[in-house]
C-alpha cells in the first residue's frame, strides 16, 4: 500500500502574471475565510496561553479574554507542583533514545531495502505498510503480559523498545524513499575502494540522505514526546512517567485550577510548537508521508 | 569484498561449473548480509508486534484473565461479542464517529486546501497555523477543549452570558446526547488542518493546463473545482476515505482522556471498551477476540484499497 506521494509545494504556476494581478481584489473573500479558519485552528490554543498568564479570579470573570497584566507565577507553581523537572527529564530520555534507536534500526533496514539484495523485499515492504496500519489492540494484551514478565513495565527502556518497534516501519519506508535516490555507483565505487557496508552507510549514505534522517528523527521525537497510549498502559510509577501521562494526572488533580493546568500545558506544547515553526517544511513532509499511522 | 561489484550471474555467458558455484555462494552471502541489516527491524517487529499478535489469536479462543493460565473455550468469545449489547453500542458509536470524521475534516480540509491553492501571499503562514493543532499532544488538546466545552467557564457559557439561548447550560461532555459528537468535534478540529495540507499537495500536482482549458470553456471557479480539481485529486480522496475507516475504528486517545467512554457509555467505542475489558474487567481472552476482530476489519479495508488501486478506478 502506498500513500499518495507528496511533492514539495511548487510555486503555483502563472500566479505572478499580469492577467492574475488584475483579478487580485477578488482574492479578498478567500483571505477572509482563511483568517476565520486560522482563528478556528489556533484560537483555542491562544486562550490556553491567555489562561496560563492569568490568575483564577480573572479567568472566572472573563475566561476567554487576554490577560490584563502579565504574571509568570503559574509557571513557577506548576513546575514544582507537577514535578516537571522529573517528567521532562523522563521525556527527554525517551525522545533521545527513541530518535537514536529509530534512526539506527530504520537506517540499517532502509539501506538494505534500497541498496542490498533482500530476498522477498516486496513482501517485507508490504508487511511494513500493513504492520503500521494495524490497530495496536491486536497485540496490546499479550505484549503487556510479556512485558510484565520481563520486568519491562514501569521502565523507560521498556517503553522505548515499544516505540522503536512501532515507529521503525514508517521510518524505514520514509528513509528508503530518500536512500533509493542515492545512485548505486557511489556505493559500488566505495566498495571497490574496500569500504565496509557500515562505512558506506556512515560516509556515503548519511551525508547524502541526512534530510531523510532529520525528518525521521523529528517525527520519532514528536511521537515520543506526545505519546500517551503506551505510556499510560505500561508506566504507572509517578517517578518514571513521561510528560504526557504526568500532565494528565496533574490536570486531574488540579482540575479546578485552570490557570495552573494551562501553565502546565504550555510546558508540553511550547517546545513542540517552537520546533515546528522553525522546521515547518520538514515536519509537514514527514507527517503527511506517515499518514498511514 | 570485491565480489560485490560483480554483475549478477545471469549474464547469459557460459560459465564454468566452479565459477557458477562461486557466484551462487557470493549471492547467498549478499542475501545473508542484507538480512543482517534488516535483522534489528524484523527482530523487534517479531518481539513486539508479530509474536503478541499470534498470541492474541490463541488467547481469543480462551478464557484467559491476563495473568494466570488460559483454558480453550472454542468460539465462546466470538459468540459472546456478537450478542454483547455493549459491543453493538460501541460499534454504533464507531459508525457515527466515522460519518462525522469523514465529513467534517474532509469538508474543512477541501475548503482550506482550495483556498490555499488560490493564494500566493501568506500561503505558508496559513498552512502552518492550520497544521499546528495536529502536532500538539492529544492530552493538551483534550485539556484545552475540556475547559472550552465546560458549562461553567467555556465558550457555551460565554455565549449564554451574551444572551444566546440554550447553549449557556449545555454540559457538552457530561450529557449522554452530546458527549460523543463533542469529543469527535475536538478530534476533527485537530485533524482537518492535516487533511488540508494533504489535499493542498495533491491539488498542486494537478496539471495547470487543465484549468486553462476549463477557463477557455467559460467555467467559473466552482465549475473548475468540480470538473478539474476534484477529479485531479481523486486518488488522495479515495486514500483518505479508506484510511478514515481505519482511523475511526482506532479512535481512542481523545475519548479516553475526555470522557473515558461516558457518561453512561454514551461515548464508548470499540477500542475503549476493549481496553476496559482487558485492564479493568480482566477478561483478556474476550479482549483478544475484540482486538483480533478490529485487526480483521482493518486488513479488509486495506485489501479493498489495494484492489481499488490495482483496478485503477481512481486514476
Amino acid at each position: 500500500m502506498t500513500a499518495p506521494t507528496l511533492t514539495r509545494p511548487a510555486p503555483p504556476a502563472g500566479d505572478a502574471g499580469p492577467r492574475r494581478r488584475r483579478r487580485e481584489p477578488s482574492h479578498r473573500p478567500y483571505y477572509l475565510v482563511l483568517v476565520v479558519l486560522a482563528l478556528f485552528a489556533i484560537g483555542p490554543l491562544v486562550t490556553l496561553v491567555f489562561n496560563a498568564l492569568k490568575d483564577n479570579a480573572s479567568i472566572g470573570t472573563s475566561p476567554l479574554t487576554p490577560p490584563t497584566e502579565l504574571s509568570l507565577d503559574n509557571f513557577a507553581q506548576a513546575w514544582t507542583q507537577g514535578d516537571f523537572a522529573t517528567t521532562m527529564r523522563n521525556s527527554a530520555i525517551l525522545c533521545l533514545g527513541t530518535v537514536a534507536g529509530v534512526c539506527v534500526i530504520a537506517g540499517l533496514a532502509a539501506y538494505a531495502l534500497s541498496h542490498l539484495e533482500v530476498p522477498a523485499s516486496g513482501a517485507v515492504i508490504g508487511w511494513l505498510f500493513l504492520g503500521s496500519a494495524l490497530p495496536v489492540q491486536l497485540f496490546l494484551v499479550p505484549l503487556f503480559f510479556m512485558w510484565t514478565n520481563l520486568g519491562l513495565t514501569d521502565s523507560l527502556f521498556g517503553l522505548m523498545i515499544i516505540y522503536w518497534a512501532t515507529d521503525s516501519p514508517f521510518a524505514t519506508l520514509l528513509l528508503r524513499s530518500f536512500l533509493i535516490k542515492v545512485p548505486k555507483d557511489y556505493q559500488e565505487a566505495a566498495r571497490l575502494d574496500g569500504a565496509s557496508e557500515l562505512r558506506i552507510i556512515m560516509r556515503v549514505m548519511l551525508p547524502l540522505a541526512w534530510p531523510g534522517f532529520l525528518t525521521v528523527g523529528l517525527i520519532a521525537g514528536l511521537w515520543a514526546w506526545n505519546e500517551f497510549f503506551w505510556a499510560i498502559t505500561f508506566v504507572h510509577d509517578p517517578a518514571l512517567r513521561p510528560i504526557s501521562t504526568s500532565f494528565l494526572a496533574f490536570q486531574d488533580q488540579f482540575s479546578t485550577d485552570l490557570a495552573l493546568t494551562s501553565a502546565a500545558a504550555i510546558f508540553m506544547l511550547g517546545p513542540v510548537v517552537i520546533l515546528f515553526l522553525v522546521l515547518q517544511r520538514r515536519f509537514v513532509a514527514g507527517l503527511t508521508s506517515g499518514g498511514v499511522k | 569484498m570485491a565480489l560485490h561489484a560483480q554483475a549478477p550471474p545471469s549474464t547469459g555467458r557460459p560459465l564454468r561449473a566452479e565459477q557458477q558455484r562461486a557466484n551462487r555462494r557470493a549471492a547467498r552471502r549478499r542475501k545473508a548480509r542484507a538480512l543482517l541489516f534488516l535483522a534489528p527491524l524484523l527482530g523487534l517487529n517479531l518481539l513486539v508486534v508479530v509474536g503478541p499478535s499470534v498470541a492474541t489469536v490463541w488467547y481469543s479462543f480462551t478464557d484467559w484473565s491476563g495473568l494466570g493460565p488460559a483454558t480453550f473455550v472454542g468460539l465462546d468469545n466470538y459468540t459472546r461479542a456478537f450478542g454483547d449489547p455493549l459491543v453493538r453500542a460501541a460499534l454504533m458509536h464507531n459508525l457515527i464517529w466515522f460519518v462525522l470524521f469523514l465529513s467534517v475534516p474532509m469538508g474543512l480540509g477541501l475548503l482550506g486546501a482550495f483556498l490555499l491553492s488560490q493564494i500566493t501571499r501568506f500561503q505558508m503562514l496559513f498552512r502552518a497555523l492550520f497544521f499546528i493543532p495536529y502536532v500538539v499532544a492529544s492530552v493538551v488538546n483534550a485539556s484545552v477543549w475540556k475547559s472550552l466545552l465546560s458549562p461553567t467557564n467555556g465558550i457555551g457559557h460565554a455565549l449564554g452570558e451574551l444572551g444566546v439561548p440554550w447553549i449557556g447550560d449545555v454540559a457538552f461532555l457530561g450529557d449522554t446526547s452530546t458527549s460523543l459528537i463533542s469529543v469527535n468535534f475536538v478530534v476533527d478540529w485537530h485533524f482537518w488542518g492535516f487533511v488540508a495540507v494533504i489535499f493542498l499537495a495533491a491539488m498542486q500536482g494537478v496539471d495547470p493546463e487543465l484549468y486553462d482549458a476549463a477557463k477557455v470553456d467559460g467555467a467559473n471557479r466552482w465549475q473548475q473545482f468540480t470538473a478539474v480539481t476534484l477529479p485531479g485529486i481523486r486518488p488522495t480522496v479515495v486514500f483518505l476515505v479508506l484510511m478514515t475507516v481505519i482511523w475511526s475504528l482506532k479512535a481512542f486517545d481523545y475519548i479516553y482522556v475526555m470522557t473515558q467512554g461516558g457518561p453512561a457509555g454514551s461515548s464508548e467505542v470499540v477500542s475503549t471498551y476493549m481496553y476496559k475489558v482487558a485492564f479493568s474487567q480482566y477478561e483478556a481472552g474476550y479482549a483478544a477476540s475484540l482486538g483480533l476482530s478490529m485487526a480483521f476489519v482493518t486488513a479488509l479495508v486495506l485489501a479493498v484499497y489495494q484492489l481499488v488501486r490495482k483496478r485503477g478506478w481512481e486514476a
